[in-house]
């Protein structure tokens, strides 16, 4: 997809007020003059997608709006590798919908799991974790700097709004984010969902031409026959 | 350059407006209780004549999320997050009557017609019941993207609303429909293609009648969504219920609906769709409830004096001023700017007599209460009737002096505007909200100073929603005195259910749940018996949080709260959404007759019921014994 320069400048622009945000206050600066307002797709990007830098778990270092967002179908979800309460049972329904997406994933549709423990979960230990879930590729468990993981996290708003509850990892987030960023659809279902009910929920965000199944393929009450899966 | 609180970078005379409207607001709170009057004036009108946003910003579009997020059990009062608009300059809107069409093109078909683009679960069932078809009366409705003007400060906004051949809006044409006329509706998906959504949105539809006593393959399920390009018909029979079991032929006059809705149910993405605009009011009138002050019970004559009143709080782009919706929201979603029939904050000149109005709560996730404030005397309390809740007419009408709802809850009240002739008084909400856990609690939150935040604002200081002028010439008013009125007796609960079926609501690492589990549309939980009785119990299991929970279908009483009748006049009722309030367990009573199918049963904070807190169940000849579904 061909990008204006101009929202180049914007993205370099957007990176300055989370400093000034951090800092605690509205940042004044400068005298500007009004900007045209930023498509819909941008103002998705500056309020939801920071650009932070992760790792994946082979290792590779990615930036997480321009490698593993942008003009991508996606799911994003946190976990981490000690957790054994919900963690396990979405991470294996992650593994199933990865197969039931099949080949799609890692070209068209990509899953991103993040840490909710960056100190623990380096690298080489996620990719111990990866190999234990049968992780292919597409299908990135990532770390990185705990702020980093922070901001995605508020930012996506896997957060709780009782700040006890917010600050016990144990709680955390059980969703499943799963969007279209081009096409700015986004929605979300529970990771303890059915593996095939979240595949077909992914399927709903993909252009209706390039869907694996019909998308209407309703039978009579209570007698749904079994559907294509993707 | 400046930032809002968002990150957002904002001109100079938008940063300045911000400053302004903080300013104004910290002096708010440090009048105090000094000057009510004064602190109403303030609160209405910044010295440049804009509203002051002074409550209810929401949750995320307003706090901050990049720092903080949604951990706040008491966010809520900041920096306005929509760009600043006038209020009541505006007339208010009102939804023209819904025309009938002679002929579809293809005509209906029973079992659905594929070849054509129909797309809809099952053959009609109303024709083998003896309903004729088709039937007398015939509706083309298209759902289409329309550009309209939601307040004179703002651009045109690019919303998704419903045109009848003749109207096109957001709401909807209002549907007058009456008892013993049954009707079809073709609703055609005509949407925008996917890429021109606007930010939010799904282009994919299905259009339930709220509260409809609806066959299952016309009561628009969340799971019988369709594209661009598709149609469904639904037939609506506009029988009461109990024609084809306890009260045959006619149905149970005591079962009458009046005040329905319809808007689109599209699994996962209700809150988009809906807060795009897909909705609109379906009004069903009998011999009773006639629409004319001249006979039945002799209620304010419609349209003139019975108004349909469609409530939204929504937020805008403080940099494009276009209507955005937080995507990524789990707990619900909170406007700074209250809209009423698609307007923010008009203003209606009534007529010194009685009025009925039927106040809808559009959502997404907002409870109101609502008040009549007169601003020159705001220590007054004006009272006025509830006839009917969720439309459903009370055994008589109960005074009160304000009433609450929540997401999808209907009532109906009858003012009386004489008291005020000549004056301007206000539709407030009163009721203080400040994210999607519903009102706040008693003791959940300190302001600032460390002084306890109420869960009732003083008067003036709500969001005043609609502004009446009310005129001075006395005029004619046939309509019946509501302290003299009685409707329908309530159906006798006094039956022995066939089985008590319990509903955990739930709040699983964030994921929403029924009974520890999750909407999935090849799951049916349960197995009701047609024709039979059942009791079920909603357990609120998720602590702080207030859930309005709706059952399609069938209509309930409440039996109990938390062991104890309803407290409130106004709930000894027939209802089809029940608030489930904190640590609440509530015991609604059902009977399921006349239709086979399934249906759902869900919370209707839109935001929840798009987070699969729903399941779906049906009615069969067969029940089974299933406790806890």
């Amino acid at each position: 997809m061909h990008e204006p320069s101009r929202r180049k400048l914007l993205t370099l622009a957007a990176m300055a007020p989370f400093a000034g945000i951090a800092a605690g206050s509205p940042v004044a600066g400068t005298a500007e003059a009004d900007v045209a307002p930023p498509s819909p797709r941008e103002r998705i990007r500056q309020r939801y997608f920071p650009n932070v830098a992760l790792r994946t778990h082979d290792g590779r270092q990615v930036r997480f709006y321009d490698d593993l967002v942008k003009d991508k179908i996606v799911t994003i979800n946190f976990f981490y590798a000690k957790c054994d309460e919900i963690c396990p049972v979405v991470m294996a329904n992650l593994a199933r919908v990865q197969q039931l997406l099949g080949e799609r994933v890692g070209r068209d549709i990509f899953m991103s799991s993040i840490t909710l423990k960056p100190e623990d979960d380096t690298p080489a230990a996620l990719e111990r974790y990866a190999a234990m879930h049968g992780a292919r590729p597409g299908w990135s468990l990532l770390t990185g700097e705990r702020a980093d993981v922070e901001l995605l996290r508020r930012s996506l708003g896997f957060t709780n709004p009782d700040p006890r509850v917010d600050k016990d990892v144990t709680q955390h987030i059980g969703n499943v984010r799963y969007g279209n960023e081009p096409l700015m659809l986004w929605a979300a279902c529970p990771g303890q969902a059915r593996a095939e009910w979240i595949a077909e929920s992914i399927s709903w965000v993909i252009r209706p031409e390039a869907r694996p199944a019909p998308a209407m393929d309703r039978a009579p009450d209570g007698k749904l026959p079994p559907r294509a899966r993707p | 350059m400046f930032y809002n609180a968002l990150g957002e970078r904002v001109s100079r005379r938008r940063y300045r407006e911000m400053l302004a409207a903080a300013r104004n607001r910290r002096e708010l709170i440090a009048a105090g209780l000094t000057s009510r009057r004064d602190l109403f004036k303030m609160g209405l009108l910044t010295a440049s004549g804009m509203l002051v946003a002074k409550h209810g910003l929401s949750t995320r579009a307003w706090a901050q999320p990049f720092q903080q997020g949604t951990a706040n059990l008491c966010a809520g009062a900041g920096l306005p997050a929509s760009p600043p608009t006038r209020a009541f300059i505006e007339p208010l809107t009102i939804m023209p009557v819904a025309q009938t069409v002679g002929s579809l093109t293809p005509a209906p078909t029973i079992s659905p017609n594929v070849g054509a683009g129909e797309v809809r679960a099952a053959a009609h069932q109303a024709p083998g019941l003896g309903f004729p078809f088709p039937p007398p009366k015939l509706y083309s409705f298209t759902q289409k993207a329309l550009q309209v003007s939601q307040s004179p400060d703002l651009p045109l906004q690019t919303v998704w609303g419903y045109t009848d051949g003749v109207h096109a809006g957001s709401p909807g044409p209002t549907y007058a429909a009456h008892y013993g006329v049954p009707q079809l509706t073709r609703n055609r998906n005509a949407l925008p293609p996917v890429t021109q959504n606007g930010g939010f949105g799904i282009p994919s539809v299905t259009t339930h009648l709220h509260n409809g006593h609806t066959p299952s393959e016309s009561d628009g399920n969340p799971c019988d969504f369709y594209e661009i390009g598709h149609f469904c018909d639904q037939y609506y029979p506009n029988v009461l219920a109990g024609f084809n079991s306890d009260h045959q032929p006619n149905g149970d006059i005591n079962e009458s609906l009046s005040t329905l809705w319809y808007h689109d149910h599209r699994v996962d993405f209700t809150s988009q769709n809906t807060y795009k605009g897909l909705l609109g009011f379906y009004l069903l009138f009998n011999q009773f409830d006639t629409g004319d002050e001249h006979s039945g019970f002799r209620l304010p004559s419609f349209p003139q004096f019975d108004v349909p009143l469609a409530f939204a709080d929504k937020v805008y782009d403080p940099t494009s001023r276009q209507l955005a919706f937080d995507l990524f929201s789990l707990d619900g979603i909170l406007g700074d700017k209250f809209l009423v029939n698609g307007k923010i904050q008009p203003f209606f000149q009534v007529k010194p007599r009685r009025y009925r109005f039927r106040l809808l709560d559009t959502g997404p996730s907002r409870f109101y209460e609502f008040f009549l404030t007169d601003p020159n005397n705001l220590g007054a309390s004006n009272p006025f009737y509830v006839i009917a809740n969720d439309g459903n007419l009370l055994p008589a009408p109960v005074q009160v002096q304000s009433v609450r709802i929540g997401v999808a809850e209907r009532v109906d009240v009858v003012i009386d505007f004489r008291p005020f002739a000549g004056k301007t008084i206000y539709l407030e909400n009163r009721l203080n909200q400040l994210n999607g856990m519903g009102p706040v609690n008693a003791g959940q939150c300190t302001d600032v100073n460390g002084n306890p935040v109420p869960t009732m604002l003083p008067a003036g200081q709500g969001n005043l929603l609609l502004q009446f002028r009310v005129s001075g010439t006395p005029v004619e008013d046939d309509s019946a005195d509501p302290a003299t009125q009685t409707f329908y007796q309530l159906p006798s609960t006094n039956v022995a259910p066939r089985i008590t079926r319990t509903f955990k609501f739930d709040r699983l690492n964030g994921q929403w749940s029924v009974n520890g589990q999750f909407m999935d549309c090849h799951t049916f939980r349960f197995q009701v018996q047609q024709n039979s009785v059942e009791n079920w119990i909603l357990a609120n299991a998720t602590g702080d949080w207030t859930h309005p929970i709706h059952i399609h279908l069938e209509e309930h009483q409440i039996l109990s709260r938390n062991r104890q009748p309803p407290p409130l006049a106004v709930e000894r009722s027939r209802k089809d959404v029940t608030q489930l309030h904190p640590n609440e367990r509530v015991l609604l009573f059902f009977r399921f007759r006349d239709w086979l199918g399934k249906y759902p049963i869900h919370c209707h904070n839109v935001v929840h019921e798009d987070h699969a807190m729903m399941g779906l169940w049906h009615v069969q000849a067969e029940g089974d014994d299933v406790l806890v579904p």
